[in-house]
Formats: C-alpha cells, structure tokens, sequence
C-alpha cells in the first residue's frame, strides 16, 4: 500500500521552477531512495512534504488524505518527521533535551523515556554524552543525534535528507547501518534523499532519480543499481 | 626572561594619558569634582583619573609579569608616572597659554583639582606621586594571588560605592553614625576606614567560608537543599517587605529611585522572555509599555471630555485589566505580520512599530483622545477603601507585586513545554518546526506575554506619576531595558534585576552628572562586551558557551572531510 503519495508536484522559487512536475510513492515498510545531483530538487521536495514549501499544481497523499491543507506541526503529528540537511543540531542545548525536543508532539512520559533508552541503544555513543552540548558533538555525532532526535517522535515515516553528508566513510557506513536495522527491526517507512547513490542503493528497495526538477528513472534498488545510465552519472563507473 | 617592557608600558601610559586629558577637558573631572568621595582626600573627579589610570597599570602589568613578578609593579608605576606627566604638563600650561579660549572647561578650577589643591610645583609633585602610586599599586595586585586580590578588589569597590551612594545612606543612617561616617558630599576619613574594614572582613569571609559553604549546600541532596533555598527566599522576601516601614519617612528618596529600577524590572522582566527566551530581538518594546500607561491614562482621567462622553471615568481597579488587555491584543495585532520575518527584519519592523505608536500620542489629530503632546493628567492612584497611594513607598509595594508577578511568570514558563519550545526557535526555527512546534503561535505568545508585562508596568508608572507626557516613551527606554537584559545576562532572571539597577538605579542615583551619564553608560557597555559578555548574572548555559568550550554551530561540512559521500 503506498503510505505517501506525491502526484505531479510543481513547486517554484519565485521565478524559478525547482520541481517541474514530481510524482513518487513510498510503500509502507519501504526504503526508497531519492537519488540526484546539487541543486537536483531533493531538498524541495521533502521540505514541501513537511509542508515548509508550497506547492503550485500537484498533490501530497499521507494515507489518502491531502497534506496541502495542514501547517507544517500537524503534518509532524501525524507522524511525518523531517530529518534536514547537514545534521542541524540545537547547538546549545545538550544532548538529552535535544531528544527531549524530538518528543515535543508527545505527552507519554514513560513512552518517551523508554524511547529515549531505544535511541540510546541503537546509539550508545549518543549515552555517554547526553549531558554535553550538542554544538560540542563531532560531526557523526551530531547526525545520530539528529536522526535519534526524529526517532523520538515515533514517526511513521522518515523524510532524511542526505545523512551521509560530510561524513568520513566508516560513519556512513555505520550510519547507513542504522538506518536499515531500523527499517527492518522496527519496519520504519523511510524516503532517504541522497547524492551518495552507490550507498543508498544498497540499502533501499526501490529508488528515483531526480534531475533538474523531474524524476528521470525509476525501479527497484537492483535495477537502477545496473543501469547504465545510473552507473555512469552516479556509481562512477 | 627578558627585559623590562619599557616601550610598552610609555605606550600604555600615553593611553592613560590621553585618557585623562580627555576626562579633563571635556569637563567630566571638573563635574564629578562637585562630588567628594573622601573629604579633604579624593573627589569623584580624582577619583575618576584614578581609575582610568588603575585600569591601565594592571593591563600593562598583567603583560610586564610574564618577565619577572618585580616588573609589574615598575610597569604600573611607569604608566602612572606618563600619565600623571602628561597631565601636569596640562596643568602647569593652561594658564600661561590661555587655554580657556579654546577648552571652555580648561578653568582654574581644573588646576586645583588636578594639582590636589597646591600649587606649583608642590602640586606637580603631589600629581605624579599619587599617579605612581596608583598605576604601581596596580601593579601590585596583579602580584598578589586571586584569593587576596579579590576581597580587596571588592572591599574598594563597595566602599567607594558607598562614598558614591552618599544621599541614600547618609539619610537611612541613624544620626550619629552618618554624622561619623559621612560629610555633606562624601565619606569622612573614619567612614572610609570603617568602610574599608568592614567589607575586607566580610569579602575575606565570603572568599573562604562563604564559598565553602555554597559547595557545601550545593553537595547536598535536591530533598535538603530545597528546604534551605525556600528559607533564603522567605528572607529576602522579608527583607524586601519589611524595608519601607524600618526606614519610614527617612526612606522616601531610596523608593523614588527603587520604584523607577522596579518598573524597568518588570519591563525587562517582559522583553528578557521575548529576547532571552524565544530569541526575538523587539526594538520597539515601549510601544506596549505606552499603550498600558495611556490606556490606564484615558480610562482614568477626569479630562479629555469626548472620552468622557463615551465611557464612564474609571478607577485604578477598573482600568488595569483593560489596561493589560490592551497591551496583550496590542502585541498579538503587532504579532500576527512581523512574526513571520526573522532576525533583522523582525529588529526593524519593531522599531518602526515604537515610533508609530510615540508619533501617535504626540499627534494634534488624536489629541481629544489622547491629550495630545501636552499628555494627560489627573490618572487615578490605586485605592483600597479609603486608603490610596501617594508616597513612593505605597507604589513601591504594588512594583514589588508586580515584580514578584513577573518573577512567578518566568520561572513557571521557562521551564513549561511552551518554554522548550521558545528555546527550540530560539536556536533554530527551522529545526523547531520539524519537531513539531508551531511556531507562529509559540512567537505569538512569547510577543504576548513581553507586551502583557510591559502594559503592566505602564499601567504602574501612569498611576505613580498621575500626570503623563508623551515624550517619556521614546526609543532610548526599548534600548535602555534591552542593553539591561544584556548587561544583567541575557535570558538570566537574577540577571534582569542586576541589570537594572546597575543601568537605571545607579544614573539615576548620579543625575548631577546628567551630561556625562550617556557616555558612562556607553563605555560601561563596550567594556561589559569585551570583558563579560555572557553578563553580570548569566544563566548558567550560556556561560559554558561564551567561556569553556568552543561550540561548533557550523553544520556545514569542511571540505575534504568527506571522501566518500559525493
Ligand atoms: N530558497 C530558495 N530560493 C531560490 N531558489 C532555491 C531555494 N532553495 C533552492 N533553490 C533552487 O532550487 C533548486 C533545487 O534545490 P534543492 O535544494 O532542492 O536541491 P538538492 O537536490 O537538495 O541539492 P543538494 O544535493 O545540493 O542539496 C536549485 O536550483 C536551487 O538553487
Ligand atoms: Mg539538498
């Protein structure tokens, strides 16, 4: 069943057209990837998922009802939570209320902290400094505690937008890691925005390919994983 | 080890010299001079050289120790000596130059007072030796380790302070002891002795004890410390309740000045939850303060007869919930366009809004409403039965409700959901909404609330001063309680209440020197920037922040770190 759906979207700075008409869907239970170049679109798009954009023509589809008509904290209550680029921490608050703020739509206390303990174990590094600035974090650092700080909303899908950016190949690795268990332990709904195709292919099912505001291909993860087209423009080779 | 640092301490003594020129000849020492802080000793004036130079010797001391401990008291005294050379130079040339014609305030008053009331070269002398002394006593402290230097530090600063806030306690003191301890105009010898003592005892005490004891308290478990903290509080609680009726008639002067740093309290109080906690930078805060002291002002006067004919004259009692209605609709009207700029934009729009409402209280057209630039007067005072405020004492207790109002607001919402979610936008609104927050209406509450506490301490100073001109609320109150959240720390409660009093209780205290007051004040600030940013009392975070560990708020990747991502 597609959990999200997004038909025909158009969105425009100004004058300018970013997204020329986009139309994708995310299964649940999925990991699909959304692979593209700088300035390919990636980033409109989910942030007009979010609702932080809006659109000119097209639809979004979260279940069946249209998102177009909610602001951007009732799309996160309904469990679409936005993980955005280049690990944008709360600098100066420590670890621990950055997930504490991860939980803001919840009032479950014993939820949120046995949450926070799930996080926790899927990051134990994230544990041993909860009560340090998270300004003060290494790079890999800060995108756990992002991706933790989504977690803690018990989203229904995640939107991550290129988590593997500015990190040192082991943490991508680790990260990406993180990512699948979650999909698969815990069946999280994930639409991974990527430049790094050859990682996100590894772990996604299906897959777009976005160009200059329009999706260019589609299919499943080992399909696009031997185009050549795909392995040319983006797999190097 | 190298050698002595000549050339930089001549440098750093041709700072403090043209420092002092300076001070001297735009007739700042002349002004302060009116003021003796030790009779027959030392005036304001003096003291002012002083300082400058003290401040001076230290840094060029703090530099010559890093050579041999001796040179920083050679250091100090070498900028003292420049310094006191430039200056009697000054001194010994005004006359003969006829100075006067071009430096109005290069008098022979001037003279004495630099000369130390002798003449010739007797007051050369003295000169130089008290500017040697000071910049060498400079020196000295640097040389002495912190846990001396900072009780002595403070002992002077107290009891110059002391000197300084003669008028308030001269007049609180039972008569026999002010008569001991002060002049007309200053301290006598005695009362600086005294003085001295009394705090080297008591800063001594809280350097070794004092601070033991806080360890002490803070080391105990949350369950016993509470009981101890609410002590403290009921204490000062009791303290500041008990205070107008221990001094009584004697204390009229003290509340006139506590009562004008109490509505700037409760105004910071206001602003330090839009600025310090949810990180919007309002420029155009006295607009609401306004709206509640003309609110109140309208609703209250016997005058303006077509309000009059349209609603009935009301009581204090009456007006103030309008009145603080109409600040909070006026702040949510305000709110709904500007909240959604940011920063920069937010700063401007605000400022705009301030002079727009200030234009409109002036304005002929509005004047039947408003009561135009001569203002209104006839506001009704507070009343209980038949009781109603008239001394600053009575006001006094409503400003200390209002504060304790204000107070009780903070505490509960800084750490409330509400609370988070201002210091969520307040570090990054983007972020924020991707948790969820809804961030126009958490803006819009934050600008709500600020303007509520605002319009309350209007409503109170239009009651106090029953009568109102418009001019009182021009820009320069939006950035004098701005600068005292600064200056106190911003987003720090204890901080707003410092601040206050230092920006507004202490110049108000010095209104002699009215014409200087601007310029202290604006070298008070840069100085406050460059040596304590995070503020007099900051909160405990942003300490960390500006001090020990460097934050990286940067999320952008250095280039070259990231091998494997494109
Ligand atoms: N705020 C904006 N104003 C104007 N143009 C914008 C704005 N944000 C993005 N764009 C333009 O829209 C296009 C798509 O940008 P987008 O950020 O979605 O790209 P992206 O695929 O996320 O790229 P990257 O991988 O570099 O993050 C680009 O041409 C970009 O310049
Ligand atoms: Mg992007």
């Amino acid at each position: 069943m597609n959990l999200l759906e997004v038909r025909n979207l158009r969105v425009a700075y100004g004058a300018i057209e970013a997204l020329k008409g986009i139309s994708l869907e995310v299964r649940e239970g999925e990991i699909l990837t959304l692979i593209g170049g700088n300035g390919a679109g990636k980033t409109t798009t989910l942030r007009t998922i979010s609702g932080l954009l809006k659109p000119v023509a097209g639809d979004i589809l979260f279940q069946g009802d249209s998102l177009l008509k909610y602001r951007p904290h009732e799309i996160v209550q309904k469990g679409i939570i936005h993980v955005p680029e280049g690990r944008r921490v709360f600098a100066r608050m420590t670890v621990q209320e950055n997930l504490e703020m991860g939980a803001y739509v919840r009032s479950d206390k014993d939820g949120i902290a046995e949450d926070m303990e799930k996080v926790f174990t899927l990051f134990p590094r994230l544990k041993e400094r909860r009560n340090q600035l998270a300004g003060t974090l290494s790079g890999g650092e800060q995108q756990m505690l992002a991706i933790g700080r989504a977690l803690m909303s018990r989203p229904r899908v995640l939107l991550m937008d290129e988590p593997s950016m500015g990190l040192a190949p082991v943490l991508v690795e680790e990260i990406f890691d993180t990512i699948r268990e979650l999909n698969q332990k815990q069946g999280l709904t994930i639409l991974l925005v990527e430049q790094n195709a050859h990682m996100a292919l590894q772990i996604a099912h299906r897959g777009y390919v976005i160009e200059t505001g329009r999706i260019r291909l589609h299919g499943t993860a080992k399909e696009l994983s031997t185009n050549p087209e795909v392995q040319k423009a983006y797999l190097g080779g | 080890m190298g050698g002595f640092p000549l050339r930089q301490s001549i440098r750093y003594g041709l700072l403090a010299g043209v420092a002092v020129l300076h001070m001297s000849l735009v007739g700042m020492v002349e002004a302060f001079s009116r003021r003796e802080i030790v009779k027959d000793t030392i005036s304001m004036g003096q003291l002012l050289l002083i300082l400058a130079i003290l401040v001076l010797a230290y840094v060029a001391a703090r530099r010559a120790v890093e050579q041999h401990p001796l040179y920083a008291v050679f250091s100090g005294a070498l900028v003292g000596l420049v310094a006191g050379a430039l200056l009697a130079v000054l001194a010994l040339l005004i006359k003969p130059l006829g100075m006067r014609e071009v430096f109005a305030n290069a008098s022979p008053r001037l003279v004495k007072i630099l000369l130390f009331d002798e003449e010739g070269v007797a007051g050369v002398a003295r000169l130089l030796a008290v500017m040697t002394a000071s910049g060498a006593l400079a020196g000295l402290l640097e040389l002495l380790p912190p846990r001396v230097r900072r009780p002595l530090v403070y002992a002077l600063l107290a009891t110059l302070t002391l000197g300084l806030l003669r008028d308030i306690f001269a007049v609180v003191l039972p008569r026999k002891v002010s008569r001991f301890l002060y002049t007309s105009s200053g301290l006598t010898q005695a009362g600086l002795l005294t003085f001295l003592a009394m705090w080297g005892v008591v800063f001594t005490f809280w350097e070794t004890l004092g601070v033991r004891l806080q360890r002490e308290v803070r080391s105990l478990p949350p369950a016993q410390q509470r009981p101890l903290q609410w002590t403290s509080y009921a204490l000062v609680a009791a303290l500041l309740v008990g205070m107008p009726f221990i001094l009584g008639e004697r204390g009229s002067y003290i509340f006139e000045v506590l009562d004008i740093v109490g509505i700037y309290i409760i105004m910071g109080l206001g602003l330090n939850i839009v600025v310090g906690f949810a990180g919007l930078l309002d420029l155009g805060y006295v607009a609401f303060f306004a709206i509640g002291a003309y609110t109140m002002a309208v609703l209250t006067t016997p005058e303006l007869q077509v309000v009059r004919a349209v609603i009935p004259q009301m009581t204090f009692w009456e007006a103030l919930p309008l009145a603080l209605l109409a600040s909070l609709l006026s702040g949510i009207i305000l709110g709904i366009p500007v909240l959604k700029t940011r920063g920069d934009y937010l700063a401007i729009i605000t400022l705009g809004f301030g002079e727009i409402i200030r234009l409109l209280v002036l304005s002929d057209f509005l004047k039947p409403y408003l009561g135009g630039a001569q203002g209104v007067t006839g506001i009704a005072r507070p009343t209980f039965g038949d009781w109603y405020a008239k001394d600053p004492q009575d006001y006094y207790f409503f400003i200390l409700i209002a504060i304790a109002i204000g107070f009780f607001i903070s505490v509960r919402l800084k750490d409330s959901r509400l609370g988070r979610a201002w210091k969520a936008i307040r570090e990054d609104e983007d972020v924020a909404i991707a948790m969820g927050i809804d961030h126009v209406a958490t803006k819009l509450t934050a600008f709500a609330t600020g303007a509520t506490l605002a319009g309350l301490s209007g409503a109170i100073f239009a009651a106090k001063l029953n009568s109102m001109a418009p001019h009182s609320f021009n820009l320069l109150i939006s950035i004098n309680v701005l600068c005292l959240l600064i200056v106190g720390g911003m987003g720090s409660l204890p901080g707003v209440v410092v601040g206050a009093f230092a920006l507004v209780g202490l110049p108000e205290l010095l209104r002699e020197f009215a014409e200087y007051r601007l310029l202290v004040y604006g070298a008070a600030l840069v100085a406050m920037m460059l040596l304590k940013p995070e503020g007099l009392w900051p909160e405990t975070l942003h300490v960390r922040e500006l001090r020990a560990e460097p934050v990286k708020v940067s999320p952008v990747p250095a280039a070259g770190e990231a091998p494997g991502s494109k």
